[in-house]
C-alpha cells in the first residue's frame, strides 16, 4: 500500500507490503538506523520511537498502521545542533556503553519526561521498565535522565 | 567521589589520568547511533542475498532434510543443507584441546544434538522471505534419546558422539582428597547449581560479507576482530591476509561473542558459491538457543575447620555442562579449579572436575567464565561453614583471609595472585554497608515478627584478568604531520570506552589534547594485529601497550627534534604543557609535534608499532555486600542495597571503571536472583525469548553504592587489572548468601539460585518442619 507518514519532520510518501512493520519501514526502507531490533517479542524497547509524540515499539506497530501520523526517532531529537535535554543527561552521566539500546532509551525517557516532568527515581525506574540495558545496570541510565529532569527549566 | 566532568578540549599540566572524562565515543552514539552490523549500508553489500538458518526443533534426533519445495519458490535464491557441503573439509574446532571428534558439522549432517542446530540454510531476496520460506524446508526427525540432565550424560549412557566412546571432553584436577577433612572439628558439605544463564548482549549476532577477487571482507559483531579473521582464514584455507575482517559498533558481547559462530563461517561459503554478498541478521529468539549460554556446573562443596572459625580443608568437585559440541564451556572448569579457594588461605585442597555434552545449546564464555562459579562455591561453602560453627560469616572471613603481607602468593592450587588486600577491602566494604547496624536492624525484625525479613550478605571474591598465560597486545602511534594522533590498538571495545581511556593515556604521554586523538580498532587491515576484547584484558594489555607505546614515540621524537635542533637526543625536553619539544635550558624556541612528526615523514608522520606483554595474569579482587528484604509469608526477594568494593588497582578513567562496575554487578545480582535458561527433560528449551527469560528492568535493580580502593598490580607499568567481570564476580555469592541470611534462622542452610519467590517460601516451608 502507500503511506504517507512523516518522519523527524520530513514528508515520505512509500510503498510497502502490507505486513511490513515500522522498524522496517523506517531501518531498510528509509535508512534510519538508529532505532534498533533487540528482540522479537516486544520486550527489550530497543526499538522505541515516537509516534504524535507518544512512544511506542515500533516492532509491533505494522508500517501501514501510521498513515498520515508523525513519527520522530533519535535522528530527529536534537533541535538542529542543540541537543535535547535527555541526550545531555545521558552524556553528562555515562548513560550508556555499547549504545545499542540507548536509542530506544532516551526516547522512552523523552516520553517519561513529557508525561512526569519531575519524576523521582523510582519514577523512572517504573516508567523505563519496558526498555532493557545489559551494559550500565540502570545506575546511571536513572541518573541521566534525573539530571535530564532537573534541567528541564534551563532548556525549555 | 567529585562530579567534575573534565571537557575534552580543556589544556592541563597536571595527568589528565584519573580524572572523570567524558566518553568521546558518546555524541554519535547519542545523535546518530552506533553504526552495528545490521544498520551497514556500504554499497558493496547492494543486492546482498538474506540467508535464513533452518534451526533444529529436536534436541536429539536422525535427521533427514528435503528442501526441495522451499528451493522452487520465488524469492529463493539457494538452499543448501549438509549434503550440498559435503566436498568442504569439516570446519576447525574452537579449540585444539577438545577431541576433534566433539566438532561441530558446518550443517547437522545426518544427526542433530541440541534445539536450536542449523540444519540448512537459506538464501532469499528479501528478509522477509526467508523466515517465510524457512518452515517450507522439510526436516524428518527420527528421535533419539535427549541427553539433558549433565548427571546422566556423565553415565555414558547415551552417546552424543559414539566415535569419541564417552560424553566427558576434559577433565582437570588438583590436590589430593587423601585425609583432606581428617583433623576437621567440623566438616559442612552441600551441592549446588550455578545455573546456566544467557548473556544477552542487546544486540543479536549479525554478519555481512562480499568477496572481491580472491579476497574476503567480512562483518560480523564480535569482540575478537584478529582470531576472527584468523578462524575463517582457516576454516576456507586462505591465507589470513585474503581476510579482512571488520567489528563495527558492537552492541554488546559479554563473552559470548569470542570468535565467530559456525553461522559466521557459513556466510563466506555460500557467498563466494553463489558469488555474490550476503548478510545475516538472526532474531532474538534464534540468539536465546543459537548462540550459546554461560555457567552451567553442578558442585559440590566440603568444607572444613576448627570450632573457632579457622578453615583447613576445602573440596569442590564440579560437573560442567557444556552443551552440543563442546566448546569454551567445556574449558570453564580449569579457571573455576584455579581460582576454586579465592581469597582464603587454606591448608588442604582439592578439586575435580568433568566437562561433559548434553543435547543442549553450546556452553560458551559469559561475563566472568569459569570465575564467578569459584567465587559462588567458596562464598556459599565459607557461609555454610559459619552458621554451622555459630560465627558471623564476616568475622569468619576476616579469619581467613590472606593478609595483606602475605603477597605475592601461589595458592593451593597453583595461581600466582599478584597484589591485594582482602582484609583491607572487606573492612571498607563493611563499614560503608553499616555491617552493624544492618545486623540490629535484622534481629529488631525477627524479634518484631516483622513480615518483611532483613537478609545480609557478604562475599569476598579475587579474580584472575588477561590470563591464564602472560598476553601480549599490539598498539600503535601515529602522530600526524598535522599533530593529530592516531592510536591503533588490538583490543576491540564494544562499550568499555577504550576510545576515550586509551587516548588519556597517549595524551598523558605526548602532552597532545584528547580532541586530537583518534583510537581506531576492530579493523584487521588497519591494526596490524591483536587479541580482541575479553577476559578484562584491554587495559593491562592494550593500555600498557599504549602507554609504552607512547613513550617510544616520545623517545622517538626526542631523537627527531634533537636533529631539528642540531643537539642531542638526550638533551631535547618535550613540554607536556604546550605540545612541542626544546633544548634544555631554551625553552622559547619550541618544535610543535607537527613538526616533528613532519620531519618523520612528510606524508606518514611519525610511527611507532609496540607489542606490550605483561608479565603475568593479575588478580583483581574485592568484597561486596548486599541487604535484601524477603517476605516471610511469600517468598519474594527484594534487593535492597550493594555496597561493592572492587580493586582492579590505579584508576584510568573513573566514569569508565564505574560504568563497568554497576553492569558487572547488576549481570550478577541477575543470575543470583532472576535469571535461569531451562530445558525440560526432552530436552525442548524453556526461555527462547525475552518475555519468558527474567532478564531484570530498572524496576528490579536498586542504586548501587561504589567504594573506591585501588592495589596497584606489579605486573604492568600502568599498575592495573581488569574491571569487567569484577562486579558480577562479586555479587552473585553475596545476594545469595543474603536471601539464605534472611531466612537462616526459620531453619534454611541454602536456597538455590534463582531464588524466586517459589524457591525461599518452600525452603522457608521446608525449614520449619
Amino acid at each position: 500500500m502507500n503511506l504517507s507518514v512523516t518522519v523527524n519532520g520530513t514528508a515520505h510518501t512509500v510503498d510497502v507490503e502490507d505486513r511490513m512493520l515500522l522498524v522496517h519501514l523506517l531501518r531498510d526502507r528509509l535508512d534510519l538506523t538508529a532505532t534498533n531490533i533487540g528482540c522479537d517479542t516486544t520486550s527489550c524497547g530497543a526499538c522505541t520511537v515516537l509516534l504524535d509524540g507518544e512512544s511506542v515499539k515500533s516492532c509491533t506497530v505494522l508500517a501501514a498502521s501510521v498513515d498520515g501520523q508523525s513519527v520522530t526517532t533519535l535522528e530527529g531529537l536534537a533541535d538542529g545542533e542543540k541537543w535535547h535535554r535527555v541526550q545531555e543527561g545521558f552524556r553528562a552521566k555515562h548513560g550508556l556503553q555499547c549504545g545499542f539500546c540507548t536509542p530506544g532509551m532516551v526516547m522512552a525517557a523523552v516520553s517519561l519526561l513529557d508525561e512526569n516532568p519531575s519524576p523521582t527515581a523510582d519514577e523512572v525506574r517504573q516508567g523505563l521498565e519496558g526498555n532493557l540495558c545489559r551494559c550500565t545496570g540502570y545506575h546511571n541510565i536513572v541518573a541521566a535522565v534525573l539530571e535530564a529532569a532537573a534541567h528541564e527549566s534551563v532548556t525549555q | 567521589m567529585a562530579e567534575l566532568a573534565v571537557d575534552a578540549t580543556c589544556s592541563r599540566t597536571v595527568s589528565i589520568l584519573g580524572t572523570r572524562v567524558m566518553r568521546v565515543e558518546d555524541p554519535k552514539f547519542l545523535t546518530t547511533g552506533g553504526v552495528y552490523v545490521d544498520d551497514l549500508r556500504d554499497p558493496r553489500l547492494e543486492g546482498a542475498g538474506h540467508v535464513t538458518y533452518v534451526r533444529s526443533v529436536m534436541a536429539h534426533a536422525r535427521v533427514t532434510v528435503d528442501p526441495s519445495a522451499a528451493a522452487a519458490l520465488d524469492g529463493v535464491v539457494a538452499v543448501f543443507t549438509a549434503a550440498d557441503l559435503a566436498d568442504l573439509p569439516p570446519p576447525p574446532p574452537p579449540l585444539g584441546f577438545i577431541p576433534p571428534a566433539l566438532a561441530r558439522p558446518w550443517l547437522a549432517n545426518g544427526v542433530v544434538r541440541y534445539v536450536g542446530e542449523p540444519i540448512a540454510a537459506i538464501v532469499t531476496e528479501s528478509r522477509y522471505a526467508g523466515e517465510d520460506v524457512a518452515e517450507l524446508v522439510s526436516v524428518d526427525y527420527e528421535p533419539l534419546t535427549a541427553v539433558v540432565d549433565p548427571r546422566a550424560s556423565a553415565r555414558d549412557e547415551t552417546l552424543l558422539f559414539p566415535d569419541h566412546g564417552s560424553n566427558t571432553a576434559l577433565a582437570f584436577e588438583a590436590g589430593s582428597l587423601d585425609g583432606l577433612f581428617d583433623d576437621c572439628e567440623v566438616v559442612v558439605t552441600q551441592q549446588m547449581t550455578n545455573q546456566r544463564v544467557a548473556p544477552v548482549p542487546l544486540e543479536v549476532r549479525g554478519t555481512a560479507c562480499v568477496w572481491e577477487g580472491d579476497r574476503l571482507t567480512l562483518w560480523a559483531s564480535t569482540q575478537s576482530p584478529h582470531g576472527a579473521r584468523d578462524q575463517i582464514a582457516t576454516a576456507l584455507a586462505l591465507p589470513p591476509e585474503q581476510v579482512h575482517f571488520i567489528a563495527p559498533d558492537v552492541g554488546g558481547g559479554f563473552g559470548a561473542k569470542f570468535g565467530v559462530s559456525i553461522e559466521d563461517l557459513l556466510l563466506a561459503v555460500l557467498s563466494r558459491r553463489l558469488d555474490r554478498p550476503m548478510r545475516w541478521a538472526e532474531t532474538r529468539t534464534e540468539n536465546m538457543l543459537g548462540m550459546g549460554h554461560g555457567r552451567a556446573q553442578l558442585q559440590t562443596v566440603t568444607i572444613g575447620g576448627t570450632r573457632d572459625g579457622r578453615i583447613t580443608a576445602y573440596s569442590l568437585d564440579v560437573l560442567q555442562d557444556s552443551g552440543a559440541y563442546p566448546h569454551f564451556g567445556a574449558v570453564l572448569p580449569f579457571m573455576t579449579q584455579l581460582m576454586a579457594t579465592g581469597t582464603y588461605d587454606i591448608a588442604r585442597v582439592a578439586v575435580r572436575t568433568k566437562s561433559v555434552a548434553t543435547n543442549t545449546a553450546p556452553v560458551v564464555a559469559y561475563r566472568g567464565a569459569g570465575r564467578p562459579e569459584a567465587t559462588a562455591a567458596i562464598e556459599r561453602a565459607v557461609d555454610l561453614y559459619a552458621a554451622e560453627i555459630g560465627m558471623d560469616p564476616a568475622e569468619v572471613r576476616r579469619r581467613n583471609l590472606f593478609e595483606k603481607d602475605a603477597f605475592p602468593l601461589t595458592t593451593q592450587v597453583g595461581a600466582a595472585y599478584d597484589s591485594g588486600d582482602y582484609v583491607g577491602a572487606l573492612d571498607a566494604v563493611l563499614a560503608a554497608a553499616k555491617y552493624d547496624e544492618l545486623r540490629a536492624e535484622q534481629r529488631r525484625r525477627r524479634e518484631s515478627g516483622d513480615v518483611k525479613l532483613l537478609g545480609i550478605g557478604v562475599s569476598n571474591y579475587v579474580e584472575i584478568t588477561a590470563g591464564p598465560e602472560a598476553g601480549t597486545e599490539f598498539a600503535r602511534i601515529n602522530v600526524k604531520p598535522d599533530g593529530s594522533v592516531i592510536v591503533y590498538t588490538g583490543t576491540s571495545p564494544h562499550g568499555q570506552g577504550h576510545a576515550t581511556s586509551f587516548a588519556m593515556l597517549a595524551a598523558d604521554e605526548l602532552g597532545v589534547p584528547l580532541d586530537r586523538i583518534t583510537v581506531v580498532h576492530g579493523d584487521t587491515d588497519l591494526v596490524a594485529r591483536g587479541g580482541g576484547t575479553g577476559g578484562s584484558r584491554s587495559l593491562q594489555l592494550g593500555g600498557a601497550a599504549v602507554h609504552q607505546g607512547a613513550i617510544e614515540t616520545v623517545d622517538k621524537a626526542r631523537e627527531l627534534a634533537g636533529d631539528l635542533f642540531e643537539a642531542a637526543a638526550g638533551d631535547i625536553v618535550l613540554d607536556k604543557a604546550r605540545g612541542g619539544f626544546h633544548v634544555a635550558g631554551s625553552p622559547d624556541d619550541v618544535r610543535s609535534w607537527a613538526e616533528v612528526a613532519t620531519s618523520a615523514d612528510a606524508d606518514a608522520g611519525l610511527i611507532v608499532d609496540t607489542d606490550f606483554t605483561a608479565q603475568g595474569a593479575t588478580f583483581p579482587f574485592g568484597a561486596h555486600v548486599a541487604v535484601v528484604e524477603v517476605d516471610a509469608e511469600t517468598g519474594k526477594v527484594e534487593l535492597v542495597s550493594m555496597t561493592t568494593v572492587d580493586d582492579a588497582g590505579p584508576v584510568i578513567n573513573p566514569v569508565v571503571v564505574e560504568g563497568q562496575r554497576h553492569g558487572g554487578i547488576a549481570q550478577g545480582v541477575a543470575q543470583a536472583l532472576f535469571e535461569e535458561v531451562l530445558y525440560d527433560e526432552d530436552g525442548n528449551p524453556q526461555s527462547t525469548n525475552l518475555a519468558d527469560y527474567a532478564f531484570p528492568t530498572a524496576a528490579e535493580l536498586p542504586d548501587f553504592t561504589l567504594v573506591d580502593m585501588a592495589t596497584p598490580s606489579p605486573l604492568n607499568p600502568l599498575g592495573v587489572k581488569g574491571i569487567g567481570e569484577a562486579g558480577t564476580i562479586g555479587a552473585t555469592p553475596a545476594v545469595q548468601n543474603a536471601v539464605v541470611d534472611a531466612v537462616a534462622h526459620l531453619g534454611v542452610r541454602h536456597i538455590e539460585m534463582p531464588t524466586t519467590a517459589e524457591r525461599v517460601w518452600r525452603a522457608i516451608q521446608e525449614g520449619a518442619k
